[in-house]
């Protein structure tokens, strides 16, 4: 009964959707502000609806309903209830229901807090984001149902894929969807833009918001994703460059220039068919990794069951909507007013360049994903692209990106100089260079690369940090006078601060881990003694333990310092019952410093087991420093400025000029009906 | 601003063309997994092992210059697909008339002796490859793996998987092919 009532949710969900995606186009086209009016209702009963059938899935994984196939193919009642409940969208169907859930509480969300967008603006970016929400509906209710029944219901489920029946693999894919799904909503004002045919420093407010906060999961997905692929994979790394890796990292990439152009939009009114552009792709890039998941075009770890049909439904899908923004940017934005001007050398100018430099990388990314598939089709010539292509191309186009972070934020708007810039970042510079020569004679005096990415890592944050205490004039002025910059600083600028610093530890935490890492695998008996980075680690033994689903093999590691006990290891691996399948269980022993990593691999009491040991420096400053970036990010979406309600388009008589003429809209003033 | 409007167009040109190579690669009804092989359509590399069965002369290249199609499966006593391939093996040597030879990979010769005395030998002619040297010549990347040779001693097809009734399709019309222009 719940699964049907979760069916006809969704099925009424779908005609909802296709109203809203019609009906408010007309209203705004026309100017009918009844028919724009049924944007909000039918936005919040979409968001209802699918809702609704969400739970109703839920439940039926809950209670372990095995009449429902979707359940049986993937859950088994002898589960815990966390990972019932992440199993829900462990799989194709399920993880589609998450991803129209999430799309309609955005929507959802654009209707109760958009209140102050002219209603045409709003009635049109509600309908674009049902238009897309028609989509993956239809492609829900045709291709992928997640409520189709089984009869006779097998007595128990299938189960989920064990590696994925981990904490940080539940939180994972909402995390990530949050930020695919966000750009929708960019996506939606970047079209209702073209469509209304301005593109003002307002509607640069009004979309910054939403980036950010896409932006912000995003960041965490991915910072989540990677770090479960650092100890459950127990490969030692943190980053493969695997496709859907990839396919995660080219929305963020061009999302981050996304951010920075909007504030040239925001603040000179300059940038903006650009600022439309990128909108466009962040939400389609978004698309593209959807795309590429589940049509199997690709190999990847990240295996959903593929189908051609489902592969299809999405590239026609994709066509018409990324096709359709394209062509719509084609034919209006050429129409859009150019506003402020500037030099080469000016914060302006420096975000274009950061602009470019973030593009680029994403294409390299692109090429590096899809070159195997257009070599296969043209030539028939097998290849994989893996981190050499990588590491030859992604890190080189970071250099510059880096070295010009820091300083951006010195120059000023319109026009500026280099050098008065670059004095006040001798410090900074400095600090890099000694860093840099300091590691690279005293770890390895090969490794020059990894010690010049190190002074960049270094550069990132002293020159951060350097550009916020000037802003404040910490130690330059007196104590009340840096209180009072410090009350009257915007947070979006200490969110700034936060995130190009936490760039920096992410940096630095990455070249230490991939280049300075010791690494050990041997054969343990118990008793058996190795010395390693510096510990003796000593095999003391290995149990049998039970498990809610698996049956696992422990190892206790002990690790002495010079004869005083350290610590103690225990790596599992872990026999899951239902499937039969293996999976290890890392133990990793952190000082936020360095991560002391142990893996247990096969063995017996005769042949001793396999033991892999990594010692990674400043491995989780990675993970603690994407966190961060993330949280300077949420720190700026606080901004007041950003806050719901405040940006407001200009008014009075000045209203009646030409949009793209206003600058920023400014708080106060009663609001403009504008239609 | 004087801008060109086919700028403008250049996304949307990028697209189409991602969009074309995606919907080729679906219709083609490619497989990303396959790693290919680059021995299709050139000479078969050298055979050369010693025989399996006692007395008998080692594997050479004569046995792939016959006039005739043959498959040369790479097999062990030890590889579970390998036996669940057997009985389509056998069906093939006996009911089609198909000439197969088979290479034990590294795999013990008596284990692989047993293992064929166990299942049934459906091999014309049957070596050993114990340290996987000749393996590499011929690019292997594990077993079973299965070649198909025409009458010229040319590679037609390589399969890297067991072979299964759904590949029949593809081999029979290749061996039958062969074997008219042959005799």
């Amino acid at each position: 009964m719940i699964p049907e009532l979760g069916h006809f949710a969704l099925i009424l969900a779908f005609a909802v959707a296709i109203v809203q995606g019609t009906v408010p186009l007309l209203g705004a086209a026309r100017g009918d502000l009844r028919l724009m009016a049924l944007a909000r209702t039918a936005a919040l009963t979409q968001a209802f609806l699918i809702a609704l059938a969400f739970v109703a899935l839920t439940e039926a994984y809950v209670t372990s309903d095995f009449s429902v196939a979707n359940v049986v193919a993937n859950s088994h009642s002898a589960k815990p209830l966390l990972y019932k409940i992440s199993g829900v969208w462990g799989n194709h169907e399920g993880s589609m229901m998450l991803w129209v859930l999430i799309l309609s509480v955005f929507g959802a969300a654009v209707a109760i807090f958009g209140a102050n967008l002219p209603d045409t603006l709003r009635s049109r970016v509600l309908s674009v984001q049902a238009l897309i929400g028609v989509g993956f509906l239809a492609f829900i209710l045709f291709t992928s149902n997640p409520f189709l029944r089984l009869s006779p219901a097998p007595p128990d489920g299938n189960g989920l894929n064990p590696v994925l029946q981990d904490p940080g693999l539940a939180f994972h894919p909402p995390l990530l969807y949050l930020g695919y799904v966000g750009f929708s909503v960019t996506y939606s004002f970047a079209i209702a833009a073209l469509l209304e045919g301005r593109v003002d420093a307002a509607w640069a407010r009004w979309v910054r918001p939403w980036t950010l906060a896409a932006w912000c999961f995003l960041t965490l997905g991915i910072t989540l994703g990677s770090w479960w692929s650092y100890y459950i994979l127990g490969w030692g790394g943190f980053w493969f460059w695997d496709p859907v890796e990839n396919a995660s990292l080219m929305p963020w990439l061009v999302g981050t220039a996304l951010l920075h152009s909007a504030i040239v939009v925001e603040k000179r009114d300059a940038l903006k068919s650009w600022t439309v552009l990128l909108a466009i792709l962040a939400f389609s890039l978004s698309l593209l990794g959807t795309f590429l998941v589940r049509s199997g075009v690709l190999t990847s770890v990240h295996a959903f069951a593929n189908d051609p049909a489902r592969g299809l439904f999405i590239l026609a899908f994709l066509v018409v909507v990324i096709g359709g923004g394209l062509a719509l940017y084609a034919w209006r934005a050429p129409s859009l007013q150019p506003g402020g001007l500037f030099q080469p050398i000016s914060r302006e100018g420096a975000l274009v360049l950061n602009n470019l430099l973030l593009c680029t990388l994403a294409a390299t990314v692109l090429l590096g994903t899809l070159y195997p598939l257009f070599l296969d089709l043209v030539s028939g010539d097998k290849v994989s692209v893996g981190p050499p292509f990588f590491n030859a191309t992604f890190v080189p186009i970071c250099a510059p990106l880096f070295a010009a972070l820091c300083a951006a934020p010195f120059l000023g708007w319109k026009r500026a100089e280099v050098w008065p810039a670059l004095v006040r970042l001798r410090a900074a510079f400095a600090v890099a260079v000694v860093g840099a020569i300091a590691t690279g004679y005293l770890i390895d005096h090969r490794a020059t690369l990894a010690a010049a990415a190190f002074g960049f890592g270094l550069w990132l944050i002293v020159g951060s940090l350097l550009e916020c205490a000037e802003r404040l004039k910490l130690f330059a002025a007196p104590w009340a006078e840096t209180k009072r910059r410090l009350r009257a600083t915007p947070r979006a600028s200490f969110g700034m601060t936060i995130a190009h610093t936490a760039l920096g530890f992410v940096v630095l935490g990455a070249v230490a881990t991939a280049a300075w890492n010791t690494e050990l695998i041997r054969t343990f008996k118990i008793g058996d003694t190795a010395a390693f980075a510096g510990w003796q680690i000593t095999l003391a033994k290995v149990e049998p333990v039970a498990g809610p689903n698996y049956e696992a093999e422990r190892a206790t590691l002990v690790v002495t310092d010079a004869g005083t006990p350290y610590t103690t290891l225990t790596p599992e691996r872990r026999l899951f019952l239902v499937q039969r399948r293996e999976v290890s269980e890392t133990s990793i022993h952190t000082n936020l410093l360095r991560d002391l990593y142990a893996t247990l691999g096969e063995g017996d009491a005769q042949k001793g087991w396999t033991v892999r040991l990594y010692y990674n420096p400043l491995a989780p400053w990675i993970w603690l420093g994407a966190a961060l970036c993330a949280l300077g990010g949420f720190v700026s979406l606080s901004d007041r400025r950003l806050r719901v309600g405040a940006p407001k388009r200009l008014l009075g008589p000045r209203a009646s000029r030409p949009a793209h003429s206003l600058r920023e809209g400014g708080p106060g003033g009663p609001r403009s009906q504008k239609t | 601003m004087k801008t060109n409007r086919l700028l403008f167009l250049l996304p949307l040109l990028m697209l189409a063309i991602l969009a074309g190579f995606f919907g080729w690669s679906l219709l083609a009804g490619r497989d990303p997994q396959s790693i290919g092989s680059p021995l299709v359509g050139r000479a078969a590399p050298h055979l050369a092992a010693p025989s399996l069965r006692e007395g008998q002369p080692p594997l050479d290249d004569a046995l792939l210059h016959t006039g005739k199609p043959v498959l040369v499966n790479f097999f062990a006593s030890w590889c579970a697909p390998c036996l669940a391939e057997h009985p389509l093996m056998s069906r093939l040597a006996q009911r089609e008339g198909v000439t197969i030879i088979g290479v034990a990979w590294k795999n013990k010769p008596d284990e692989a002796r047993a293992w064929l005395a166990r299942l049934g030998d459906p091999f014309k002619a049957v070596g050993y490859d114990l340290e996987g040297r000749m393996a590499l010549d011929w690019g292997l990347s594990g077993v079973p793996e299965t070649f198909l040779i025409d009458g010229q001693g040319i590679v037609r097809l390589h399969v890297r998987a067991p072979i299964g009734e759904q590949d029949l399709d593809r081999l029979l019309p290749l061996l039958k092919a062969g074997l008219g222009s042959g005799s």
